[in-house]
């Protein structure tokens, strides 16, 4: 592995002839190469940034990756929706007025996600928790008041399978749930981290992130069955 | 970068005892071997499902067992272990994540973990699939696209035990096992690339892989919401798809549902499927050829580009597959249109292979004769697409056995060539050992020239009217009997070729213990899986450093270089002749 080990900035003779082909001659490599970052490649530590990445943390353009198929997963959803509004015998139920208080409950938990990642940037260890809290609290308040909202509608008698309306508004507020179900997991991770005192401003982003993204998730979905 | 290098996380999960370094294995060609076992496994029923339609089809009645309903269950599990399953878990999850890493200089994948809870959940998937076979009713018989209203009313196999139910859950948990590998093989591309590795220096085989990846990512959501909504119409007795129906002369409760908006969703996931299934063994065909031919793939940028537009056009072809859904003729002709235009980069990526092979130093190898048995079948089984995406010859054409030809020898035959070439190929590196050569010749000419004699006469009989679908074509007098000659022909072959493959099989387990020792890199290849300082691989790929990439992974036969390939790791300055003095400098620092 000689060619390996001694691949440090060496002058790069041959960018045309023989061996330049389409794909190769490309500067950032080339750059990369001259500054020396190609020299010290170990295991760990001098070694942290692979080339030509997005510049930012592995985790966060995972969840972007993630967000982005939760985008997909909701358009369709949409899709279907609107699809079958079309139909003559569409018959939409009355929404609850408890889904106004869950919406501003969101709201409220996406706030404290916000708080608990500003803190975090300043390095406010206090804010960070309290902003946390409020945010997993708010959250797991919104889905009470979410099945609190399916327990009214079912005892006036608008069951799942009764329409197709009623159908799409059980599946819209249950996928949207379990998602953020999913996001108070990893909430939970980072308020352990964050009690054992190991360092979770990437976290606490991640979850802001991830917070205001079903917080935008819903109130689509929320604007578009109020406007049916 | 603000957070810990990922490379530091690796000695995080170091495997300690024999289950987390071979069973619970957070490592990437661990999962991949996982996944490639459990596909191949699952896909060695759906070869015997097929053997019994065969059977059922070429010699009515030669088994007892087989009735109609039994031979439905056999042809839906059949298709959907195999484009689902087999085909997209083991080109996705086996090789994308074997070579992935390798290929880009990686140690792992970015997210281990999630990694090896993506194959635990695919396990799960798998074995709740293969539970329905043992629930009462057995497992559904609605064929593998389960159009609603017939998948789950009365009188379809499996729609009043558990059969259709555990399909669609067992689709949905398939999904989600995907996405969490799918987020891996996305973010491992776009951030783990090493040194000088950077995206038009890929080999094409992490092209293809990573754009079907990210189709995947897009297309299953459909396939997911369309579940979903099947399962609850089945369950809780919702109507999504359930149109007002009367069963068996009872009245249904459902009502207002549209079966038509449940073949959208299908085909939105359906459509791209193919492609996530063709692309990565475009990408894998691309390399070997390259490789074999110890030529640099002609057009790479074309090629790449070819890859991304095959990706975005095909999630507008869907609805050729509804031709006779009832579609306005206009909706037809647009996708008519598209499908056509489709054809234009997939044609771009075969002229370029057979340019690839123009005057190249071809080497008949085990993969490289997979190679070109490939290009062959897909040839053909795209120019019966090309008729089929014409409205007018798709609406006689499309319930026959044309239809059948077709997609077996572009979706089925082809990519599992490209598998096979692919793991003749990649044997060496994953095992240490290489396959034996002469079985899997014999395994060649078995599989190639079989599933031709299996698929290319089905044209005919479509042309002659025969329906597909159909479990018993005796007694139709627009059949002529000559039809059901041709059928037992097809028949005795299919079941040639099936045993044959237990040979492969053999040839698998008996080279892993037996086989001839194989050096790091045999087939003298230019890309970084075949550079690493181990073979096979250790835990973390590259030792202490990780590779430098200089240039792009298809430097075969330069012209004045010493050898006929320059690995992607050789620095440029001791690449030519022209520079002897430099390398001698270079020797001596």
């Amino acid at each position: 592995m000689s060619t390996m080990s001694d691949a440090g900035p060496k002058p790069l003779a041959v960018a045309r002839g023989a061996t330049a082909r389409p794909g190769m001659n490309t500067q950032r490599a080339m750059k990369a190469m001259q500054t020396g970052r190609g020299g010290d490649s170990g295991w760990g530590g001098n070694d942290g940034e692979p080339l030509g990445g997005l510049p930012m943390p592995m985790a966060k353009v995972g969840l972007l990756v993630f967000m982005g198929v939760v985008t997909v997963l909701f358009s369709i959803i949409v899709s279907t929706y609107v699809a079958r509004m079309g139909f003559a015998d569409w018959d939409p139920l009355p929404e609850p007025r408890l889904l106004w208080l869950n919406t501003a409950v969101l709201t409220l938990s996406s706030l404290g996600m916000q708080w608990a990642w500003v803190a975090a940037d300043r390095g406010q260890r206090g804010g960070v928790q309290i902003g946390l809290l409020a945010g997993g609290i708010c959250a797991s308040a919104f889905l009470a008041g979410q099945l609190w909202a399916w327990q009214q509608l079912s005892a006036l008698g608008y069951f799942v399978a009764r329409n197709p309306a009623n159908s799409f508004f059980y599946l819209i507020t249950a996928v949207h749930g379990l998602h953020l179900l999913g996001g108070l997991v990893a909430w939970g991770r980072t308020t352990g981290k964050l009690w054992r005192g190991v360092d979770v401003s990437l976290s606490v982003q991640l979850c802001a992130w991830y917070w205001h993204f079903l917080l935008v998730v819903w109130l689509v979905l929320f604007a578009l069955m109020l406007s049916t | 970068m603000a957070d810990a290098p990922y490379q530091e996380n690796i000695h995080l999960h170091d495997p300690q005892s024999y289950w987390t370094k071979y069973v619970f294995s957070q490592d990437h060609k661990v999962i991949a071997i996982q996944y490639t076992i459990t596909a191949i496994s699952v896909g060695l029923v759906a070869l015997v499902l097929s053997g019994l339609m065969r059977l059922q089809l070429g010699f009515p009645g030669i088994l007892d067992f087989i009735d109609p309903g039994s031979y439905y269950q056999y042809v839906t599990m059949h298709g959907m272990i195999m484009i689902v399953y087999l085909l997209t878990a083991l080109l996705l999850g086996g090789f994308g994540n074997y070579l992935i890493p390798l290929m880009v200089g990686a140690r792992d994948m970015v997210f281990p973990f999630v990694n090896m809870l993506s194959y635990w959940v695919y396990l799960i998937s798998v074995l709740v699939l293969m539970a329905s076979f043992f629930v009462p009713g057995g497992p559904t018989g609605a064929g593998w696209t389960l159009y609603p209203p017939q998948a789950i009313l009365p009188g379809t196999p499996g729609a009043e035990g558990g059969g259709i139910v555990l399909m669609l859950v067992s689709l949905v948990i398939f999904i989600i096992a995907f996405t969490m590998g799918g987020l891996n093989y996305v973010t491992t591309v776009l951030q783990a690339r090493t040194w000088g590795m950077t995206m038009m220096r890929m080999p094409l085989t992490v092209w293809g892989i990573f754009t079907a990846t990210i189709m995947a990512l897009l297309a299953f959501p459909a396939l997911f919401v369309g579940c979903v909504m099947l399962l609850l119409d089945r369950v809780v007795g919702s109507s999504f798809f359930m149109p007002a129906v009367s069963s068996m002369g009872q009245q249904l409760d459902h009502d207002g549902g549209s079966p038509v908006l449940f073949q959208h969703l299908f085909w939105f996931f359906g459509h791209p499927e193919v492609y996530i299934v063709a692309l990565p063994a475009f990408g894998i065909i691309s390399d070997l050829i390259s490789t074999h031919a110890r030529k640099n793939i002609f057009g790479y940028r074309v090629m790449v580009w070819a890859i991304v537009a095959i990706a975005v056009i095909s999630f507008i072809v869907w609805a050729h597959h509804m031709y006779y859904s009832g579609m306005n003729l206009y909706l037809g002709f647009f996708f008519a249109i598209t499908t056509l235009i489709i054809a234009i980069p997939t044609a771009i990526k075969v002229y370029n292979w057979v340019l690839t092979l123009w005057r190249g130093n071809i080497h008949l190898t085990v993969p490289m004769l997979f190679c070109l048995a490939f290009i062959l079948t897909f040839v053909v089984g795209g120019l019966t697409g090309l008729f089929l995406g014409n409205v007018s010859v798709d609406v006689p054409l499309g319930d026959t056995y044309f239809v059948v030809a077709h997609f077996h020898m572009v979706m089925g035959v082809a990519p599992i060539l490209a598998i096979f070439g692919g793991i003749y190929h990649w044997f060496p590196k994953a095992s240490g050992r290489m396959l034996n050569d002469t079985l899997g010749k014999v395994h060649f000419w078995v599989t190639f020239l079989g599933t031709y004699m299996i698929y290319f006469p089905m044209h005919y009989l479509g042309f002659v009217g025969v329906p597909r679908r159909y479990y018993n074509f005796e007694n139709y007098e627009f059949i002529p009997p000559s039809a059901q000659e041709l059928q037992a022909f097809t028949t005795v072959v299919a079941l040639i070729v099936g045993v044959f493959q237990l040979l492969f099989i053999f040839n698998l387990v008996w080279s892993l213990f037996k086989g001839k020792r194989a050096d790091s890199n045999p087939w003298r290849a230019t890309t970084l899986e075949w550079q690493t300082p181990d073979t096979p691989p250790v835990h973390g790929n590259w030792g202490p450093k990780l590779p430098v990439v200089y240039r792009w992974a298809y430097d075969y036969s330069v012209p004045g270089a010493d050898q006929d390939f320059l690995p992607q790791t050789l620095a440029p300055v001791v690449a030519t002749a022209s520079n002897e003095q430099a390398r001698a400098e270079g020797d001596k620092a």
